[in-house]
């Protein structure tokens, strides 16, 4: 770090005020105490201890739910760190915080105030159509979405200790979610019954590096742990992505805009857990009151915030 | 072969079972009460302790688990499951949190901070270097880790670790624990085992070296007959995933 010179220069630790790195085991190690669990939208500390009260494995702090980002339109930016901070005081489990893709020093922001993950999202809008943000340089992990395999190992690469599927948040629909899911699943297994030949020009097919689809090949599965995220709005929705093959889950707009938020909270955090057991799931999910109003996809009105990044 | 269940309600659950399968041994996901009493050894993995204490509550598990405590058999938490056999934590959630308690010590929640102060170290282990052999050290991963801060008369410390008194106030969370904390001594315990009762306040799930779980095997074999594998649930059996799909790798650095 030393001979950094007068400039500033990204890339070298130099924003970043202490220089001891964090291994990346320790950076995913978090995302791997999370699986089994449900991440909840919050906008509020009391939200946040809804969210805690209920059995969320962590919480995403965000100044308005991605449904009300849709609706409002205009540009969606990282939190007031007073809101975060104000969520971190709230409660004990993991606090997460969206960044915009691309800017790295939101992120910054964000190490700063210690929160525990960074998400670097789609859902607010792009800082740098380019390119997404160098996450080696930091010592907090990173969470980042993805539609398809070549996506989700070239945001690994870049330093992602966590990937989720982006599906299409604030919409209420899990279309698109069972889509990405089932492209990157699908992908895999096509990918492991691969003769090692031909995972050369596999590789260079979805764009991603070699040594990570390799590896993806070798273990069956993403090298990181993988959650859906993107329109889950009921306990079904959750154990649908469990039952694909998802470490966990993201929900949203789904609980807090719902009619018995605390009650469908619930539902959702243990339907991730009890998620191959029909019985449970339909004691569950009686008389949650009324979900999120959906989005019907085909409707052209309807922006795609998972096509914003490659 | 033995059969030792592992409580899956929420955290690194795979991990665990994954280190079983390596060491021959069959682990099985434990969800509901009934499942208890088909294991006579079980862990309980990391994970967000608010979290697994609220599934534990949905389901009635607390009971069962208390239970399962009390007859002796052998029980093994890692992080979030060494808050659960702790007798009190501190630095909780508002309103606290259910524990199944047995282990006679007292454990701090994210004692040392948030994900940015997790770290990663070589820890000094001699009873289990003496037991399982090895090296002298293991590598300790440390995710926004409880430690202990006080723990009772029969309780065997495993491993210790030291702490710079001025850590503790940098700690942002709320608790009132904290001027305690700073004039106690530099070293926190973060493994212990009290009769067959195990804690760890790191991962040994999350690395390569499965001695812990070895040790465990042993304490489990020690205090009771061996399990048959006709007592493996059917249904438990048929849950089980037994492509290795959940195995994620372990990380070197």
């Amino acid at each position: 770090m030393e001979g950094s010179g007068v400039v500033t220069v990204y890339g070298n630790g130099a924003a970043i005020t202490e220089t001891k790195k964090s291994p990346f085991s320790v950076k995913v190690g978090l995302a791997q105490m999370l699986r089994g669990g449900v991440i909840m939208d919050v906008v509020n500390a009391q939200q946040a201890r809804i969210a805690e009260e209920a059995g969320a494995c962590a919480v995403m702090a965000l100044e308005r739910v991605p449904a009300d980002i849709r609706a409002q339109g205009g540009v969606a930016r990282m939190s007031d760190p007073q809101l975060i901070k104000e969520i971190k005081q709230a409660v004990t489990i993991p606090v997460m915080a969206k960044a915009r893709i691309g800017h790295f020093v939101e992120a910054q922001i964000l190490e700063a105030i210690g929160v525990d993950y960074v998400d670097e999202s789609e859902v607010l809008t792009l800082a740098d159509e380019d390119n997404h943000i160098n996450k080696h340089n930091f010592r907090i992990p990173f969470v980042c979405g993805c539609r398809n395999l070549g996506e989700a190992l070239r945001r690994v690469r870049e330093g992602a200790a966590m990937i989720r599927t982006k599906g299409e948040a604030g919409t209420g629909n899990i279309v698109e979610a069972v889509r990405h899911v089932r492209s990157v699943m699908g992908d895999i297994r096509v990918l492991r019954n691969m003769d090692d030949d031909e995972v050369f020009t596999f590789a260079k097919k979805i764009a991603a590096p070699y040594d990570l689809v390799m590896q993806t090949k070798q273990l069956g599965r993403l090298p990181v742990v993988h959650f859906a995220a993107g329109g889950v709005a009921t306990p079904a929705d959750a154990a649908l992505m469990m039952q694909l093959g998802c470490d966990g889950v993201f929900v949203g707009s789904g609980v807090f805009k719902s009619g018995d938020p605390a009650k469908r909270a619930r539902a959702i955090v243990q339907a991730v857990t009890h998620y191959s057991d029909p019985g449970l799931l339909a004691e569950i999910s009686c008389g949650l009151g009324e979900a999120m109003v959906g989005l019907n996809l085909n409707d052209s009105n309807v922006e795609r915030f998972a096509n914003r990044s490659e | 072969m033995a059969v030792v269940g592992v409580l899956a309600l929420q955290g690194s659950f795979h991990e665990h079972i994954a280190a079983l399968r390596k060491l021959g041994v069959n682990g099985v996901e434990i969800r509901k009460p009934e499942q208890l009493l088909n294991v006579n050894s079980l862990i309980i993995p990391g994970g967000e302790s608010t979290a697994m204490a609220k599934l534990a509550e949905y389901h009635n598990l607390f009971p069962a688990l208390r239970e399962f405590v009390q007859l002796g058999k052998p029980v093994w938490g890692t992080c979030a499951g060494l808050i659960f056999l702790a007798n009190k934590a501190a630095g909780q959630k508002i309103g606290g949190q259910e524990l199944v308690g047995g282990l006679d010590c007292t454990v701090h929640r994210n004692f040392f901070g948030s994900q940015i102060q997790s770290f990663e170290t070589e820890l000094s282990v001699p009873e289990l270097a003496s037991k399982e052999g090895g090296p002298e050290t293991f590598r300790g991963i440390f995710i926004r880790a409880p430690a202990i801060i006080e723990a009772g008369p029969d309780v065997q410390v495993l491993a210790d670790y030291p702490v710079r008194s001025n850590r503790l106030s940098t700690a942002d969370s709320p608790t009132e624990d904290k001027k305690e904390n700073v004039e106690e001594e530099s070293k926190v315990i973060v493994a212990v085992r009290q009769g067959n009762i195990m804690g760890t306040a790191f991962h040994p799930e999350l690395t390569a070296d499965t001695r812990w779980h070895s040790y465990f095997l042993k304490m489990a074999n020690v205090s009771g007959e061996e399990a048959s594998s006709s007592l493996v649930p059917a249904e438990a059996s048929t849950n089980v995933n037994q492509r290795p799909l959940n195995d994620l790798p372990t990380f070197q650095s």
